[in-house]
């Protein structure tokens, strides 16, 4: 029988070795997988590379990350948010490597990354100094650059709903990176608010196939990060 | 050199003269700030569709006061509404709307802009900042129409309308039209021609504070 619901984070994330590269859902809060990210924390896992659009803010997830010094580098297109110190701070101390990737690119290189693309040319940063130093070709007299894929040892998601086969649906913009993290790691485990029965979802809506999933636990009502940030939390509570 | 400074408009006029330049039936993405206040001014019965490049389209007002949601946001991370007939995708669909030209319009702020219409609006440069790029490489490489609408000269009196961007850019030739508070100026193959000059204003002395060569 398959069934990738396992009872609690802990488990979720025990396998998470030193030096991997772990993708973060999330756009700011909106799908940040903030229970599976302190899980991480608790597990102790340390020179990670992190791919995720920002780094987090306040010192509660992703940020509460950075701050205890698990993570070597990131690879993102915005680390700078409201509330965002904990990174800018590390960084301006030499601290921890920065990839700046436009975000498009970071989006395409994920999906290349799932999708067995090893790389691409694209017009984005043409011109710009995100492009030195990087391939170039000319196609119908258009200047690309080309672009590698970006692959996970895992992915750390959040979802709206999950079935035991991993079949997921999001909620909203919370959406975002998800999907395509979940196909460019080797273990995506994913948090999900409701646990449903197969069927339950009807195969039309499915937004992220089961096969892309190995893991699933039940996360009913998911921390809100900028309400923890505004009360000044931090992990460890 | 004139040192008198006029006053021009002010940015919701600038604003509304860039919605009446944005056909019915447009899908838009507005850049975060000021571009946002394009959005109050689409003349009436024209319809435009919003982008938002995390993942949505049909993108509404912001909602009412303890109406937010923290899963529905737009690309500055502030709560939005979503109207009949929106829809949600993820990251990669997002941007291939971007990059696969099928958005028409993207408005976007600048820091400064040149001639040739190269753009740089996402980093000064200053050694220890904190490189931070989102979207905007996206946009300007994949949307087919790039207006940009900025304060035509810098709170300190620095031209924005340059020769050659001294900012790190953002992309090259990427810009239509530029609206900002003395001019609307479009980007064309002999250089910058002036559309529309605000009221009062002589040509003399908007080259006066461009530095970019400027034609009528």
């Amino acid at each position: 029988m398959i069934n990738k619901i396992v009872t609690n984070v802990e488990e979720a994330v025990q396998d998470i070795f030193d030096g991997a590269t772990i993708m973060i859902s999330g756009f700011g809060e909106a799908g940040s997988p903030i229970e599976l990210i302190h899980a991480l924390i608790d597990q102790g896992a340390k020179d990670l590379t992190i791919v995720s659009n920002n780094t987090g803010s306040g010192e509660v997830g992703l940020a509460a990350l950075i701050a205890h010094k698990r993570v070597k580098k990131m690879i993102c297109s915005f680390p700078r948010t409201a509330n965002s110190t904990v990174f800018p701070e590390l960084y301006k101390k030499g601290e921890i490597e920065l990839e700046l990737v436009p975000q498009g690119t970071l989006a395409e290189r994920i999906r290349a990354g799932g999708a067995g693309i090893p790389a691409f040319f694209t017009p984005t940063s043409v011109g710009t100094p995100l492009a030195e130093g990087k391939e170039t070709r000319v196609f119908d007299e258009i200047t690309y650059v080309m672009e590698n894929a970006i692959k996970a040892d895992f992915a750390l998601v959040k979802a709206l709903k999950a079935d035991r086969y991993g079949n997921l649906v999001y909620n909203k913009t919370a959406r975002n990176f998800g999907p395509i993290m979940c196909t460019a790691a080797k273990t995506a485990i994913v948090q999900a608010e409701q646990i449903v029965e197969l069927g339950d979802i009807d195969p039309e809506c499915v937004v992220t196939p089961g096969i892309f999933v190995k893991r699933v636990v039940k996360i009913t009502n998911p921390a809100q990060e900028s309400k923890l940030v505004a009360e000044n939390r931090r992990y460890p509570w | 050199m004139v040192n008198e400074l006029k006053e021009g408009w002010d940015v919701n006029q600038m604003a509304q003269k860039v919605a009446l330049d944005i056909p019915d039936g447009s899908y838009v993405n507005l850049g975060i700030g000021i571009p946002e206040k394009v959005a109050a001014f689409v003349p009436e019965g024209r319809e435009f569709i919003y982008h938002t490049e995390n993942g949505l389209l049909g993108m509404g007002p912001v909602p009412a006061k303890g109406q937010e949601d923290p899963e529905l946001i737009n690309a500055g991370k502030k709560a939005v509404t979503a109207i009949p007939g929106a829809c949600y995708f993820h990251h990669a669909d997002s941007f291939t709307m971007i990059r696969g030209k099928h958005i028409d319009v993207c408005v976007l702020g600048a820091l400064q802009v040149a001639e040739n219409g190269d753009l740089a609006n996402w980093s000064t440069g200053e050694p220890g900042a904190i490189p931070a790029v989102g979207g905007a490489m996206d946009l300007v490489a994949g949307v087919k129409t790039i207006y940009v609408i900025t304060k035509h000269i810098t709170k300190t009196g620095e031209a924005k309308i340059v020769k050659n961007c001294s900012y790190p850019l953002t992309g090259k030739a990427v810009v239509n039209r530029i609206y900002t508070d003395l001019a609307i100026l479009d980007v064309t193959e002999k250089g910058l021609k002036v559309i529309e000059l605000a009221p009062g204003l002589s040509f003399e002395y908007l080259q006066s504070v461009t530095e970019a060569h400027i034609f009528q």
